[in-house]
This record gives structure tokens, C-alpha cells and sequence, in this order.
């Protein structure tokens, strides 16, 4: 069966983002740009169904500037077959991401979508279950565990108590969480051959949707800083400052 | 204007950030009405009716309603949405499972995650884990919300319960199919309800090594939580997990022992009222956000913190 999997471009997640003072967003000049870690998951569980025989084609999507071409490089380069970028703005929502993502899906056909749970720039936390809802497919999300069986999958989500499972008729959409997979480093040969791989770039136009923003942002803040706090010398300490001074035990 | 929200709940009982979603809700404006819909669930309408601001509670009960699975669920919060300018639902597992399905049927934007409200149309949420906080305006004409429960103080009881109407159920959609949960169990209380919360990070070293915060707990009365580090490490199950990825928590005490404080992990836990961190590197991150800090092995400290509390 064929797959398509999505990846963003966002801000390393172990860099510092700094908010521009002139408050219109964070700045990402000369920041250090990287596949988001759940759509790595989610390349990396089409890779593994792949490699035990379960999947035959992966494709991998983009939404975004050109310089999303590397992230995509880099889903290839993990195992994904081919690539197909969106020329958008880099500020998609999440809502017309899902719209594009239907107009791929109705063109390749895919059997599966995996799609990260969340991308760590905007925090949504939607796209997947967009997808799924506009498709009008099943949906897991915040999965740690698929099983495919023919038309249907056997799926494990975490939930905030623990888990769930559900079985879903194919074809579907899943998003990842972290303990479906450790994803692969990328080798040296693997990169070279992903150059050779076909990457393919659209306009949202040539998919007739439109990517207007419905959210419109006015502003970006630092958060509020935390008073300093204070060293303490020993556990006796400790607890006389939460006694008499938080008054929190 | 009118205002839905659609209450978690585990059948018997609201579930920890609904009171709190409830008085986000309030300040849209218009009246509250709320959904409380699952199977054998009346007494979680129940609970609802006494929720201070409710005008009234829909009960809709039936069998495909177990488990709460998006797509029902949001089959039937569709069919109801033309009667309201907002829906609102927590941001825990169970809003961000099913909200933004209902969105995209009512091609709308949803507003994720919100930690305050400043007019009926203008939200304000945190991104980047939580390192900016962005204001929005929608546009649409239903606005979709989910809510930091942490964010909002809990609505308070109600002093004359709301009145509560049965609602009839949508058509079972046949996408998915319940086959079970799997909860943790503990007598300790829930990560998102606790009062005080003893975090364990990579530092513990070990599965075995978290008994030693599960005795500090069980002294204090807290919940047991832990980083995105030691759930990789599989020293404890991933709904131990606070941070960015895992569950927002704000309690009156949270001690973080062994976390270094990686930013998605502040990301779950900075708006603590307090905040202790034990570990032995004083160059720890952790310490920027600490209302106290302790530079001390955690295998010494925590023993002698539970023996002299």
C-alpha cells in the first residue's frame, strides 16, 4: 500500500527562540531551521512499514518556503521515495494545510496518512485530525502503536490517563507521539541518493485551495519572567523556606 | 452569543480542568450551555448542572459515545453548532483528539491551547513551548477553542443546580471501533488535579530509582510526574509525561528532582506557583525557573526531605 507522510520545517528545537521587539513574531534569520521531531516519527514508522513489506511507496509532502526542499531531502533520505512541495508561505494554518493535504491525498491515493501529532513552532495540534475530518476518514491520534491488517489497522493511542486502542478501517489518518518510534540517523549515502530522488513543486493554486489566514495574529509577547529564586545550603533549609516563606506545606 | 462546551468527564465525575474551561468559557460571553455525552453518564450531567455559570446541561447518552472517539463525537458537536458563536472544550487528550475535527467540518480556524481570553473573537496562547505568547483574532463565524486549563481559576458550585435536557444522539459513524483502555493505576491523585507534584527526570537513572520520589509523594500528598527524558529512558509510562508534548501542569508545589529543564519540559511546568529543583549540576537550566534550589546528590536529598517532612 502506498503512504504519505508530511513534514514541517520549524525552529531546532534545542535553539532559543527569541521574540522580534517590534512584536510580530519570533525571529528566524540565521536560526537554525529542522524536520519537526514528530514528522520524523512518522517518516521513520512509513520506513519501518516499508522495510517489513507492509507498505510498497512512501511519499513525503511539504507546505512551505523552497527551503522546505531539504526537509524533504531529509524524508527521503531516511526512505521516503519521492517528495512533493507546496510553494506556500511559511505561516500556513493548520486549517488550509489540511486542505491541501485532501487535494495530495485525493490525487495519490494513499492508504495511510502519518502526520506529527504537533509541530513545536505553533503548538496546534490539529492538522492530522483536520485531515482526517475533511476526508472524512478514522483517525488515531497521539499514536504509540499501529498494526495493519488488510482494510483495518489495530492502532494504541496515549491518553492522558494512559492508553487506548481502537481499531480503524483503512484508509486513515495517524499522528505520531514519541513512543512510536526512535527515528534512524541519516547516513552519508542515504543523503546522496535522496538528491536523486523525484521532488516534485506545486502551488496551492494548482490544488484550488485557498490559503488565506482565519487567525490573524496581533501580536507576539515575551511570556511574563519568573521572580529570581534562592539557593538553599541543605534539605533543613528547604523545608523551612517552604514552610515559612511559600507556606506551601 | 451562546457558548458550548463540551465536558470530559469519566461517566460519574468531571474530569481535573473543566471547572477551569467552564470559566474561560464565561468570559466569551453569552450564556454556557454544556455537553456532557457518553454512555451511562448522567451522573457526569449531574456533577455538570453544579458547575457555578452553567445555564443548562445536554445530556447525550448512548453506546457509541464510549470512549469518547472523535469521530462521533464530533459528528454530533457538528450537528448542534449552528445554535452557538463558540465551542469550546479543554486542551487535554481529549479536546485536542476531537476539536479540530469538528472545526474542519465547520470550515473553521481553531484557536488551540488558550491561556487567556481578551474579547469575545481575540485569544491569546503560548507557542514555541510556551517562550512567546501570540494574540489572535479570528475571523470565522464559530469560533472553535480549546483551553489551558491552568491558565483559568476553576468556576466555582453553582448555588441552584442548571436544568438538564436529554439530547438525541447522531447516527454511529462506523469509522472506528472502541476496543478498550488501559488507565494507570494509583491511589495518588491525578498529575492535572494535584496540589503538589515530585517530578523525576534522566537523573533517577532508573525505574527502580523512582521509589524514592513515589515515598516523597506519598508524604506530601502529591502526584508523581516526570520528564520527556525519563519516559525515553522507560523508567515510568508516558502519562507521567509533563512538558511541551506531555500534560501542562501549574500546581501550588512542584518539585523537580534530577530534571535538568530542557525547555519543553518548562514548557509543562513554569507556571507553577512554586517551584523546588534538586539536582547536582549547578549549572542546571532548571534552576532559572526555581523559586528554591538545592545543588545536592538527589539520592541523599530526597530520602532526608521525606524523613524530615
Amino acid at each position: 500500500m502506498k503512504v504519505l507522510v508530511t513534514v514541517k520545517r520549524v525552529i531546532d528545537p534545542y535553539v532559543k527562540v527569541r521574540v522580534k521587539s517590534d512584536g510580530t513574531g519570533v525571529e528566524t534569520a540565521n536560526v537554525k531551521m529542522t524536520i519537526n521531531p514528530f514528522c520524523e516519527i512518522a517518516v521513520e514508522q512509513a520506513v519501518r512499514m516499508k522495510e517489513a513489506g507492509t507498505v510498497t511507496e512512501i511519499v513525503a509532502v511539504s507546505i512551505g518556503v523552497q527551503q522546505c526542499q531539504e526537509t524533504l531531502r531529509t524524508a527521503m533520505a531516511m526512505g521516503a521515495d519521492r517528495g512533493i512541495l507546496v510553494d506556500a508561505p511559511a505561516d500556513v494554518q493548520p486549517l488550509a494545510v489540511a486542505k491541501l493535504l485532501k487535494a495530495i491525498v485525493e490525487k495519490e491515493q494513499p492508504k495511510l496518512v502519518i502526520v506529527g501529532k504537533q509541530a513545536i513552532d505553533d503548538d496546534s495540534n490539529q492538522t492530522g485530525q483536520m485531515l482526517a475530518a475533511l476526508l472524512n476518514w478514522p483517525q488515531s491520534a497521539f499514536t504509540s502503536k499501529i498494526e495493519v491488517h488488510g482494510d483495518a489497522a489495530d492502532v494504541t493511542r496515549e491518553i492522558d490517563g494512559g492508553l487506548e486502542k481502537l481499531a480503524i478501517k483503512l484508509p486513515a489518518v495517524v499522528t505520531t507521539d514519541l513512543r512510536l518510534n526512535e527515528p534512524r540517523y541519516v547516513t552519508l549515502p542515504n543523503i546522496m541518493k535522496a538528491k536523486k530522488k523525484p521532488l516534485e513543486v506545486i502551488k496551492p493554486e494548482a490544488l484550488g485551495v485557498d490559503i488565506t489566514s482565519r487567525l490573524k495574529i496581533l501580536r507576539v509577547d515575551e511570556p511574563p519572567k519568573r521572580n529570581a529564586g534562592v539557593k538553599v545550603a541543605d534539605v533543613a533549609e528547604l523545608i523551612a523556606k517552604l514552610k515559612n516563606e511559600a507556606r506551601v506545606i | 452569543m451562546a457558548v458550548l462546551v463540551i465536558v470530559e468527564h469519566d461517566g460519574q465525575r468531571l474530569k481535573p480542568g473543566v471547572t477551569n474551561t467552564i470559566a474561560a468559557a464565561a468570559k466569551m460571553g453569552g450564556d454556557v450551555t454544556v455537553l456532557v455525552a457518553g454512555h451511562q453518564c448522567s451522573a457526569a450531567a449531574d456533577a455538570a448542572a453544579r458547575v457555578a455559570g452553567v445555564k443548562r446541561v445536554l445530556l447525550c447518552d448512548a453506546p457509541h459515545y464510549a470512549g469518547a472517539g472523535a469521530e462521533n463525537l464530533a459528528a454530533l458537536v457538528v450537528s448542534m453548532a449552528p445554535q452557538y458563536t463558540h465551542i469550546v472544550a479543554p486542551a487535554s487528550g481529549f479536546g485536542k483528539n476531537f476539536m479540530p475535527r469538528v472545526a474542519a467540518q465547520l470550515d473553521v480556524q481553531q484557536v488551540s491551547d488558550i491561556s487567556a481570553v481578551e474579547s469575545p473573537d481575540t485569544f491569546v496562547r503560548p507557542i514555541y513551548a510556551g517562550n512567546a505568547l501570540q494574540t489572535v483574532q479570528s475571523s470565522d463565524k464559530i469560533k472553535v477553542v480549546t483551553v489551558r486549563a491552568t491558565a483559568f481559576d476553576p468556576a466555582g458550585d453553582a448555588a441552584t443546580p442548571a436544568p438538564i435536557e436529554n439530547l438525541a444522539p447522531v447516527a454511529d459513524t462506523g469509522l472506528t471501533q472502541f476496543l478498550g483502555q488501559e488507565l494507570s493505576k494509583s491511589e495518588r491523585p491525578e498529575l492535572t488535579a494535584a496540589r503538589i507534584i515530585v517530578s523525576g527526570g534522566r537523573g533517577m537513572g532508573s525505574s527502580e530509582n523512582f521509589k524514592i520520589l513515589e515515598a516523597l509523594a506519598d508524604k506530601l500528598g502529591a502526584a508523581v510526574g516526570a520528564s520527556r527524558a525519563a519516559v525515553d529512558s522507560g523508567f515510568v509510562p508516558n502519562d507521567y509525561q509533563v512538558g511541551q508534548t506531555g500534560k501542562i501542569v501549574a500546581p501550588e508545589l512542584y518539585i523537580a528532582v534530577g530534571i535538568s529543564g530542557a525547555i519543553q519540559h518548562l514548557a509543562g511546568m513554569k507556571d507553577s506557583k512554586v517551584i523546588v529543583a534538586i539536582n547536582k549540576d549547578a549549572e542546571a537550566p532548571i534552576f532559572s525557573v526555581a523559586s528554591y534550589w538545592l545543588v545536592e546528590d538527589l539520592f541523599k536529598a530526597v530520602p532526608e526531605l521525606t524523613a524530615k517532612l
